[in-house]
């Protein structure tokens, strides 16, 4: 593997050394196979033509990702626009019942998480991770990723999914809640049983 | 006296931006007797950690996800029309 700062190898072998790692880049963010291929493709092929600008102080990998990057982002931008964003909704029947109602105090409040940077060492946590981000709504998921993965600014992110920032909160807000309960539910709260 | 919905909003909505001071001290108060939102603070802290060690990472720790052979040729194919 070239990963290495310095010189580009040669660009036929860059799907064969970079392929896997920038599906598995898009998948996480698209959570579709065949977008996920046409995004490594487009990559590529614009990296190709931009071969010249590589500056060589990154590594080459952390150079195509870059390049992955912005091409996820206009995904999402061309889809939101395709499929403008209906103003968020007030209400949400699964976050409601997530709160007593008229009081809105927790119906069943969080609990403490024991050792919680043990979990982001252990492989099984991911595969719950994983299962429960992608039972997240998908725009909740792309609020997620891209601000907690990609580290996007909420004004970024308004950009990249046409919305507007008191939406996109809401967006985040539903996402942190709904994954917070999924691990309490399916390895925090399991693992305190197991205790 | 602000409730659990409106402190967890307001709390998931500081890890993006600043709060008024006015809103941060409501929101404290009601940390202070409220174990719950205390908790749903931390779970905060550890999404944020988990989001933090996926950046670093080109997918999720033990995902081993992989390009198909069909689309490997498409592209390939691809780049070489090019």
């Amino acid at each position: 593997m070239n990963d290495a700062p310095g010189k580009l190898s040669d660009p036929a072998t860059w799907l064969d050394q970079h392929g896997d790692s920038l599906y598995r880049f898009a998948l996480l963010r698209v959570r579709n196979s065949t977008t996920a291929e046409d995004l490594v493709q487009e990559t590529l092929l614009a990296a190709w033509r931009a071969k010249d600008s590589f500056a060589g102080q990154a590594a080459e990998r952390t150079w195509l990702i870059a390049i992955l990057k912005n091409k996820v982002i206009d995904h999402f931008r061309r889809t939101s626009r395709e499929t403008p964003l209906p103003d968020v909704a007030d209400t949400d029947d699964a976050i409601d019942a997530l709160f007593i109602e008229h009081t809105d105090h927790w119906l069943h409040p969080p609990a403490a998480w024991s050792r919680p940077d043990n979990a982001l060492e252990q492989a099984e946590f991911w595969q719950v991770f994983q299962d429960c981000l992608a039972g997240l709504p998908a725009r909740q998921a792309q609020a997620f990723t891209l601000t907690e993965v990609d580290g996007l600014s909420t004004e970024e992110l308004c950009k990249a999914l046409a919305a507007q920032p008191s939406n996109v909160w809401v967006m985040l807000h539903r996402a942190r809640l709904r994954l917070r309960e999924c691990l309490e539910q399916r390895w925090f709260g399991a693992q305190a049983e197991n205790r | 006296m602000l409730s659990c919905k409106e402190v967890s909003l307001l709390l998931s909505k500081a890890c993006d931006q600043g709060l008024p001071w006015r809103v941060r001290l409501a929101v404290r108060l009601h940390l202070f007797y409220c174990q719950g939102c205390t908790q749903f603070e931390k779970h905060l802290q550890v999404l944020r950690a988990a989001g933090r060690r996926l950046a670093g990472s080109d997918a999720l720790p033990g995902d081993g996800a992989k390009l198909s052979d069909t689309a490997r040729n498409r592209i390939r194919a691809a780049l070489q029309r090019d």
